[in-house]
């Protein structure tokens, strides 16, 4: 008899889905779907607003990478105005971003990711958490949240609060670092630094026990996105944008990414407020690729930093032209901590991070904005159109966790036929499809916006859960 | 000028004759709630929430157009003042759209500033999220009618100040809006003289400076009291 299982809620992700999996007559795995549930809608009430204020509301979209949007945001708008931000803003923006991914990155893992495989899938999920990590390592879990709140400072320190400053405005930013500042932080960076490298050594322990996740968390060939430097290096704020095979091969370099539109489509399932954004030229679904740390890290040739280089000289090992395992996430991800902090460590210095000249003043020279930039997630879009007055009056979005929904949608599937073929259900090993989405470390409060377009469909099922009607809102 | 003494909340004030007890209450100290009321600019009683009780009288009087009188006995504060005076508010913030967080007034705004002081952490009313338009055909300035509340200090300021008379308020009730000249885009007008006084007297984000972005708006609204007084008294207090 077909059966449905549902996980609902999933836990430990940012945001409100679920997973279903359907079971045939046999009682194998016939298709699995993650849901998102929770619909934010900002494209749509973003219009009528002057453009100006969009990176503050943008970056209420999330609390986790406000400053992701604020900064995609802020570059959208410095499009509209048609200027060249000043240095020392650049420099700023671009110290704000690392401050971000290295906040992010460390809740992903120490606090939502690590549980999972540092206690083992079999632990009751009353102890797989946080504060069973607390009990298990407490110095591990300790510096983790020390780490996080180190980022959390950087993002402080510029902006004046850790979760939604409005201090990226259109044409460069508002304040400069003070030198205080900027000493409190260069003191906290020697304890940031060992404890990702902490972190590093101790996930590559987890890599020699966990073969059969790297086979089967999410294991499959996929093209990669992401923005890089034109020499190949990695980067967060700037850059081309590239798609690389998943063999290693660039098969697409855009010197600006705001070109994005002539190879990103963008598809709508009935069953998620998700969109499915996928790469144009291989078609839906085979175009489908992924975003974030893995991807950047695919991507890039180098770091530019010593002990990142080092990390990811062992990282690219580890696949065969770009490394396809979704579980390496979660090292790329460490690798990615490793190589912001020692950025800031390069940058803090820099005269120009306490300068004057921060921000460029135009009115409305273009009708059209498009920022680009690398969220912890993965690649964020944000394209405006404005009239002439600079009222915005059209809103498009492209997060990180909707261009990873493919590919979570194949790894959920995957986890789920390996782990649930004809055997008894328990909780560990819906627990491991959990953690499959939780590689991608989807935020799914960021990710839901397209207004009209979306649709919702049911499903109304008997208690035998044949489908007695089907309906689709679009 | 003859001096006039009265008792609020049980203080006993000196206040000249012709003050208001708005007027009479700061001098001594006393803290009367207000939105419509811009010092420099003419009161005209309109947000209600300077009513106070007056002994002898069965009405809740405006602090700001009641003048003092000898021997008045005014209580500024009591629950159902209190009560009326949290009402009026929660009303105002359920009429529009009142986002505070991506606000260009976040955190220097009246309405904002009387909420917190009244407890209002939320709203007992529907919200009517009405669908309101933001104006920003003016080269320097903008116009979001979502923050509006129609205290009508812009129209005074426009007026009596400048004496431009480009601000004034169209339709009736619910429907009221702050309109520009014949009701026409704020950049077509002809009247407008973009001095500005319009949006140094908004109490919220309604008007502001055009690029102004999240919580940037600091008004200097002592400047409209300055400029009256050094007309009407040729005395340059600054």
């Amino acid at each position: 008899m077909p059966r449905q299982i549902t996980i609902d809620p999933v836990t430990r992700i940012e945001g409100h889905a679920k997973i279903t999996i359907q079971l045939d007559e046999a009682g194998n795995v016939d298709n699995v779907r993650f849901h998102v549930v929770e619909f934010r809608g900002f494209e749509r009430f973003c219009e009528g607003r002057p453009f100006a204020e969009m990176p503050g509301i943008t970056a209420r979209i999330c609390g986790i990478c406000p400053v992701s949007h604020l900064l995609a945001s802020a570059k959208a708008c410095d499009r509209i105005l048609s200027v060249d931000i000043p240095p020392a803003a650049e420099k700023l923006r671009r110290m704000m971003n690392l401050g971000q991914i290295i906040q992010s990155h460390a809740l992903s893992f120490f606090h939502l990711s690590a549980p999972d495989f540092l206690l083992g899938w079999e632990q009751p999920p009353e102890r797989r958490n946080l504060f069973g990590l607390v009990a298990a390592e407490p110095e591990l879990a300790r510096r983790g949240i020390r780490l996080r709140q180190f980022g959390q400072e950087v993002i402080e320190t510029l902006g004046g609060r850790k979760i939604h400053p409005a201090w990226a405005v259109p044409g460069g930013v508002r304040n400069a670092l003070t030198p205080a500042g900027r000493d409190a932080l260069k003191a906290r960076l020697p304890e940031a630094k060992e404890s990702a490298l902490m972190a590093l050594e101790r996930f590559k322990k987890v890599l020699s026990t966990h073969k059969q996740e790297l086979q089967v968390f999410g294991n499959f060939p996929s093209l990669f996105l992401g923005l890089v430097t034109p020499n190949g290096t990695w980067e967060h704020y700037d850059g081309h944008l590239c798609v690389m095979d998943s063999v290693g091969n660039v098969i697409c370099d855009f010197a600006d990414p705001a070109q994005y539109g002539s190879i990103i489509g963008e598809a709508v399932e009935t069953s998620s407020y998700l969109k499915s954004p996928y790469y144009k030229p291989l078609g839906y679904p085979g175009g489908m690729y992924r975003v974030g740390p893995l991807a950047r890290l695919n991507i890039a040739r180098q770091m530019g930093t010593p002990l990142a280089d080092k990390e990811l000289s062992h990282f690219k090992t580890l696949g065969c032209g770009a490394v396809n395992a979704s579980f390496m996430y979660h090292y790329a991800r460490l690798i990615e901590i490793v190589a912001c902090i020692e950025r800031l460590e390069g940058m803090l210095d820099d005269s120009d991070l306490l300068g004057t000249r921060l921000r460029a003043d135009a009115g409305v020279n273009s009708l059209e904005g498009i920022g680009v930039s690398e969220a912890p997630r993965g690649t964020l879009f944000h394209h405006y159109n404005v009239d002439e007055k600079g009222v915005v009056r059209k809103v498009n979005l492209i997060i990180a966790t909707g261009q990873n929904n493919l590919a979570m949608n194949r790894t959920v599937a995957q986890i789920a036929r390996h782990y649930l073929t004809g055997s008894t259900i328990s909780e560990p090993m819906l627990n491991r499809i959990e953690a499959g989405i939780r590689a991608f470390d989807p935020c799914l409060s960021c990710s839901t916006h397209a207004d009209g377009r979306i649709a919702l469909g049911v499903v109304l099922l008997d208690a035998t859960g044949k489908v007695l009607d089907e309906a689709n809102r679009l | 000028m003859a001096a006039k003494t009265l008792t609020i909340d049980g203080q006993l004030v000196s206040a000249e004759e012709g003050q208001t007890v708005l007027d009479a209450a700061r001098d001594a100290g006393i803290h009367i709630p207000t939105l419509c009321h811009l010092n420099g600019i003419q009161d005209i009683g309109a947000c209600r929430l300077c009513l106070v009780e007056i002994t002898g009288s069965p009405k809740l009087l405006p602090a700001c157009v009641t003048k003092v009188q000898e021997g008045m006995e005014v209580q500024t504060s009591s629950d159902r003042l209190r009560r009326y005076r949290r009402m009026i508010l929660e009303l105002l913030l359920a009429e529009r759209n009142h986002v505070c967080s991506v606000c260009v007034s976040n955190g220097h705004c009246e309405l904002q500033t009387l909420a917190a002081e009244h407890g209002i952490d939320h709203v007992r009313f529907e919200y009517l999220s009405p669908r309101l338009e933001v104006d920003l055909s003016h080269r320097l300035f903008g116009m979001d009618h979502n923050r509006c509340i129609l205290c009508t200090r812009c129209v005074r300021a426009c007026w009596h100040v400048e004496g431009a008379g480009t601000k004034n308020v169209a339709g009736r009730g619910i429907q009221s809006r702050i309109i520009s000249d014949l009701n026409q885009p704020w950049g077509q007008s002809e009247t407008c003289t973009a001095c500005g006084k319009c949006v140094a007297a908004c109490p919220t984000g309604a008007l502001f400076n055009r690029g102004a972005t999240v919580a940037e708006m600091q008004r200097d609204r002592t400047r409209l009291e300055y400029i009256v007084t050094a007309r009407e008294k040729s005395q340059w207090i600054v």
